[in-house]
């Protein structure tokens, strides 16, 4: 039998879907996000999640909002990254050169104007659920209120939760959480997180975040389509000289399988708040069966032998 | 842009992407640094430095656009003899009169033209300052007379030809300048000016793109001034993907000028009456235009009378001038700060505030709240219980005990407004565009629109003074006030202003019946037999059709899309178009063929509605001397100059001189290097107790504020926060006041991030919560570190459900204006900064006093227009 706990493979497919429509998911261009909020504004909009300002200013940066959570189902990240410090000057060894001493003492000034200058930068950079092809919060979910939808991506049902929780440290990114508050707010205590506006693709419609974003930073479709996107953009970024364009989550060979949510970064995930390398949490739980299969019946025989022992 | 207009920048990211070059400068590092290709930080208050050394790097270097700068420019105009530069005079152009602070332009004028018959319009005597003359100018661009025949010298050599005066003027204006001034380096401040100038000529355009902020200045009008002279020598004005674009705090504000809330115009840029000068339509007329002038204004009597006949019908007769006694006319400065001052003088009884919320978004909020104190009624319409509805009881100066409610005897009205998506309507947008929205919703509750509440107020005040005998009352009683909705509902119809708007023919026996909508202004007529609302926008409703309305899709039509909405003048996309082909009437490259002249079919065309007189031909030469249209030259591209040419000098219309020249704020850390006038010579002070300002460098007590600080918009909020500090979704995004600063400003000052710390001007303190970041540059001006903190404006003390609030960065500020426009100073100001939060009650007070005895403040100080600060 096949793994489908591990490994590529369609998901929507895989979880029972005859017919399933080509699976759905994101591109998040940070290179080009502007980090204006859009996204997190029309995605609480149109899912009714509650507000909260009592917290106050965070001081990160322009984020106070701070993680994804379950009021928070769109999270900008707003990253300043310091200027590099400038290359220390090459150590005059007294060598002996062939060049005049002044112009061998000099700092190499070259590499200032073309774009290779270590400049203050401040990514920015939406965040969401992933959508992963290996979802540990739907395998490890007791109810089946997190169920895998015919557009692959992976879907909360409020009404069926029963806030168990089990889904929460199994996500290896950190997106599902239990709603905690505030009080008046509905679903409190369920498991909430980005549905992929799952009302809104049944209805042929955009997620509310891809649809308000002014700068195409979000962009929504079918997931092989965005991640041939994504590898375009990034070969076109570093022909640029933008060396640390990278994607992330497009390789269906990874700890989860691929995500249906990519992203085009431009540094290490970490510096984003992203593990470098996730893996599903129930990637190992058929060896782990094993395992523990394996030594039940050890110790099932090591009984049965101690009872034989006995009788010599 | 990205931080205050995420929508539009979305067009910048797409020039990006195919391969413009982006470049911001801005004291901070914001959302648009994040996305551009060079970030330059500067300190604020010295632009006219950074342009100024543009423009003398294109000049030395001769990178401007030679054919384009000679044909149409005034670059080849002589000026008179007796025009003196700011170098010769110590920091004063010629006609500078220290005792009203203003100036006298005749000898700015262009040669040959000064003689006292130009003093026939009312700006050159220098007691106009007295009355504060920005008004005076209105907007409709200044008459010249004479200028439809002026001296040229086509070699651009005669020393007082513009060029040379140009070259001259800004000859010290140089990149160590700017490193010295600004604190940009060298490098940096070179690498701007070769990518402009790379980006410039016949295959390329540059644009330049500003916010309101840039205007905020003593010398606003000159900032912007400094822009335009640039793209003219560049040959970047009338050009696709050239201009200077004005970015606007609201979605209509460019609708509000054109049919304006400003006190000074009226509808179509069309100046306000004047009481002593312009007493008859006939001297009114003569004020806008001079009947030897080129151009499109020499036609203001049909703008004016057709306007006049809208507003009163059959009542307005040629034998009444068309009741022009009916208009009020200005007896001085009615801007918005002198209005405040004037409730302080218990002169003004009542005030309403549509959408707007000045308690926190105007400069110096004790004063806009101590205003309203003294008022006897006070109408607010807008969504929420803003803090200038609620300042009575629970305003800042409540709690420092300076005010008391119970001595407060302003009544205050306040009315719920509509949203745009509950009314039909027009924006008007940066690009002229008006674009028609639909009502997709009713208003909930007793909300209403503006244009409803007014209607029905108009009708309920008509219905009181129907039986009124009183001749003051003849104008309100003769409007015609007729807009009722097509549907019957109370209230009126959108559609319904839009065609008066527009206009149309009168006809039959006595001209008052309404005919066809008109097509064109160049149909009005000026004996009464035309109405329109406002020249500028007729078209708009051509043949019967809501052109506003125009939604087609940007794939289905050209890319000059003249099927979205519609651009005034007659649906023109870029002004002054006949610029962008050159003298000819070729386009100056195929890259950028934008409009041109068909020999063959003897009319200009191309992707654009061309911005000229149809078929008047490239090669057309006028009798020298012809006025009006008439007198325009095939060559002559600025149809509404006086003498058809962009202006690099400007010999009339401006208070404040012909050329940007640097002065320094009005509170600054920084001595003005160029001459010892400190500051703008002619800036508006206002020496009032209420309206201390800081010393400014070399004055005694300026080491007291030792800071600059700038105020400015995050995306998350809108403007003073009406709109977005009652809305969660917003406020949790940006939930408190917050002030930036440099790491270096931080250990300076002990202050920590997340902490507190308490701002300091001569005004007041207020408290702001602190982010410590590298966004904030710490630059070296004159040797010396200048720190600079960036204070956001969203917030105030005291709104009706607010769901966050706290203390106003308007509040730190004084009242100092541009003369030209009576704009506060609000982007560049002195301040000191403390770790730990501002004491409260009357301590506030006392801190407040302490920090002005320091620094030794009086009414005198800062405020002297000549000399030092």
């Amino acid at each position: 039998m096949k793994n489908s706990l591990f490994g590529p493979l369609d998901p929507a497919p895989d979880a029972g879907w005859t017919d399933a429509p080509a699976r759905k998911g994101f591109l998040t261009d940070t290179s080009i996000c502007i980090g204006c909020k859009a996204c997190e504004v029309a995605c609480k909009e149109w899912n009714a999640i509650p507000a909260d300002w009592s917290e106050g200013l965070t001081g990160d940066s322009y984020d106070n909002t701070s993680a994804l959570g379950a009021n928070t189902w769109r999270h900008v990240a707003f990253i300043e990254q310091p200027a590099a410090p400038p290359a220390p000057p090459p150590v005059d060894l007294g060598m002996p050169t062939l060049r005049p001493a002044d112009e061998a003492a000099a700092p190499d000034g070259a590499g200032s104007q073309d774009g290779n200058k270590p400049d203050f930068r401040w990514l920015m950079s939406s965040d969401v659920c992933k959508h992963c092809t290996h979802a540990a919060c739907l395998d490890v979910c007791p109810t089946g209120s997190l169920f895998r939808s015919e557009f692959g991506t992976v879907v909360v049902q409020d009404d069926i939760c029963n806030g168990c929780g089990y889904c929460v440290p199994a996500c290896p990114y950190g997106v599902i959480e239990r709603r905690n508050g505030p009080e008046d707010a509905k679903n409190v205590g369920i498991a909430q997180k980005c549905t992929l506006c799952y009302d809104r693709l049944e209805a042929g419609n955009t997620p509310a975040c891809a649809q308000a974003c002014p700068t195409q930073s979000i962009q929504f479709g079918d997931v092989d389509e965005l991640r041939e996107r994504g590898r375009a953009r990034v070969e076109q970024l570093q022909a640029q000289g933008v060396e640390g364009a990278r994607l992330y989550g497009d390789d269906p060979n990874d700890g989860v399988g691929g995500t249906g949510s990519i992203f085009l970064l431009l540094d290490e995930p970490e510096v984003y708040g992203m593990p470098p390398d996730p893996v599903v949490t129930t990637r190992d739980l058929p060896d782990m069966f094993r395992k523990a299969g394996m030594a039940a019946l050890s110790l099932a025989a090591g009984a049965a032998l101690s009872f034989l022992g006995g009788r010599r | 842009m990205a931080e205050c207009h995420p929508v539009g920048f979305q067009w910048v990211m797409e020039a990006k992407a195919r391969g413009a070059r982006v470049i911001h400068v801005d004291p901070r590092f914001t959302r648009t640094s994040a996305m551009a290709d060079q970030h330059v930080p500067l300190r604020a208050g010295s632009d006219i430095v950074f342009l100024g050394a543009i423009i003398n790097y294109v000049l030395t270097n001769e990178l401007y656009f030679h054919d384009y700068v000679l044909s149409y420019t005034n670059a080849a105009t002589l000026v008179s003899e007796d025009f003196r530069d700011v170098d010769d005079l110590d920091g004063v152009f010629s006609g500078y009169d220290p005792q009203s602070g203003s100036y006298d332009p005749t000898s700015w004028a262009y040669e040959d033209v000064a003689e006292p018959a130009a003093a026939g319009t009312d700006r050159q005597a220098p007691a106009e300052h007295e009355e504060s003359a920005g008004h005076a100018t209105g907007s409709q661009g200044a008459s010249e007379e004479g200028a439809a025949h002026v001296h040229r010298d086509e070699t651009l050599q005669h020393p007082r030809c513009v060029l040379q005066i140009l070259k001259r003027h800004y000859s010290r204006y140089t990149p160590e300048m700017v490193e010295r001034m600004c604190g940009v380096s060298q490098e940096d401040f070179l690498a701007v000016c070769e990518a402009v100038t790379a980006n410039s000529g016949r295959d390329r355009t540059t644009a330049f793109v500003y916010s309101v902020g840039w205007t905020q200045h003593t010398v606003g009008v000159q900032y912007i001034r400094g822009a335009a002279i640039l793209q003219l020598l560049l040959g970047n004005m009338g050009r696709p993907g050239g201009g200077i674009l004005a970015l606007r705090g609201h979605a209509s504000i460019q609708g509000s000028t054109d049919i304006p809330t400003l006190f000074d115009i009226l509808p179509g840029y069309l100046p306000m009456p004047k009481a002593g000068n312009s007493d008859t339509l006939e001297d009114y007329l003569g004020r806008i235009s001079t009947s030897s002038q080129k151009g499109f204004w020499s036609d203001a009597r049909s703008y004016a009378v057709s306007l006049l006949k809208a507003w009163w019908g059959e009542k307005a007769t040629a034998d009444n001038d068309f009741c022009y006694d009916y208009l009020p006319a200005l007896t001085g400065d009615h801007g918005t700060y002198q209005t405040v001052m004037d409730m302080i003088a218990e002169k003004v009884e009542g005030y309403f505030l549509l959408g707007q919320n000045p308690a926190v978004g105007s400069a110096h909020g004790r004063m806009q709240r101590l205003g309203m104190s003294h008022l006897k009624w006070l109408v607010v319409r807008d969504f929420n219980l803003i803090e200038s509805a609620t300042f009575w009881k629970e305003g800042p100066e409540i709690a420092t005990g300076e005010m008391r409610t119970e001595d407060i005897g302003t009544e205050v009205f306040f009315f719920p407004a509509a949203s745009h998506v509950e009314k039909d309507g027009t924006f008007t947008q940066t690009q002229r565009m008006l674009q028609w929205h639909h009502q997709a919703v009713e208003p909930p509750g007793d909300c209403r629109s503006e244009l409803d509440f007014f209607y029905l107020l108009g009708q309920k005040v008509r219905e009181r003074l129907a039986d009124s005998t009183d001749e003051r009352d003849r104008p309100l009683l003769d409007l015609t006030w007729d807009y009722d909705r097509e549907d019957g509902r109370p209230g009126a119809s959108a559609d319904a202003v839009l065609r008066e708007i527009n206009g149309w023919e009168l006809t039959g026996p006595d001209h008052n019946e309404r005919g066809d909508m008109l097509s064109s202004f160049t149909q009005m007529k000026p004996d009464g037999t035309t109405a329109g609302g406002c020249w500028i926008y007729t078209g708009v409703y051509a043949d019967g059709i809501n052109h506003s309305a125009s939604k087609k899709p940007g794939s289905e039509q050209s890319w000059v899309a003249l099927e979205w909405g519609w651009s005034w003048p007659a649906n023109r996309r870029i002004l002054y178009n006949r610029a962008s082909a050159d003298p000819d009437g070729k386009p100056w490259s195929e890259r950028k063929a934008y409009v041109w002249w068909d020999e063959e079919a003897g009319s200009w065309t191309g992707h654009d509605v061309p911005d000229f007189p149809k078929t008047k031909a490239p090669s057309f030469r006028p009798e020298p001397g012809t006025p009006g249209p008439a007198g325009l030259a095939g060559d002559d591209p600025f149809i509404m100059q006086a003498d058809g040419k962009g202006w690099l000098y400007v010999p009339k219309g401006l208070l404040d001189g012909p050329l940007p020249a640097h002065y320094e704020p009005q509170e600054s850390p920084v001595r003005n290097p160029f001459y010892s006038q400190q500051s703008n010579p002619t800036r508006q002070v206002f020496k009032r107790k209420d309206n201390l300002s800081n010393p400014s460098a070399g004055a005694p007590g300026s080491d007291v504020f030792p800071y600059v600080f700038t105020t400015y918009r995050l995306t998350e909020h809108h403007t003073a926060g009406g709109m977005s500090r009652w809305s969660g979704y917003l406020a949790e995004l940006q939930p408190e006041f917050f002030c930036e600063v440099s790491p270096e400003l931080a250990r300076e000052r002990g202050l920590d991030n997340g902490g507190w710390a308490t701002i300091i001007t001569a005004r007041t303190a207020i408290e702001a919560r602190v982010l410590v970041t590298d966004r904030i540059t710490p630059l070296t001006v004159e040797g010396k570190r200048i720190h600079q903190i960036g204070l956001p404006y969203h917030w105030g003390v005291g709104g009706g459900g607010a769901l966050v609030s706290g203390d106003s960065a308007n509040d730190l500020l004084g009242v100092t204006l541009d003369p030209n426009v009576h704009i506060q100073e609000s982007k560049a100001s002195s301040c000191d900064i403390q770790p730990g939060r501002r004491p409260t009650g009357p301590a506030l007070l006392r801190l407040v006093d302490t920090y002005r005895s320091r620094a030794g403040i009086t009414v005198e100080t800062s405020n002297t227009l000549r000399g030092e600060a």
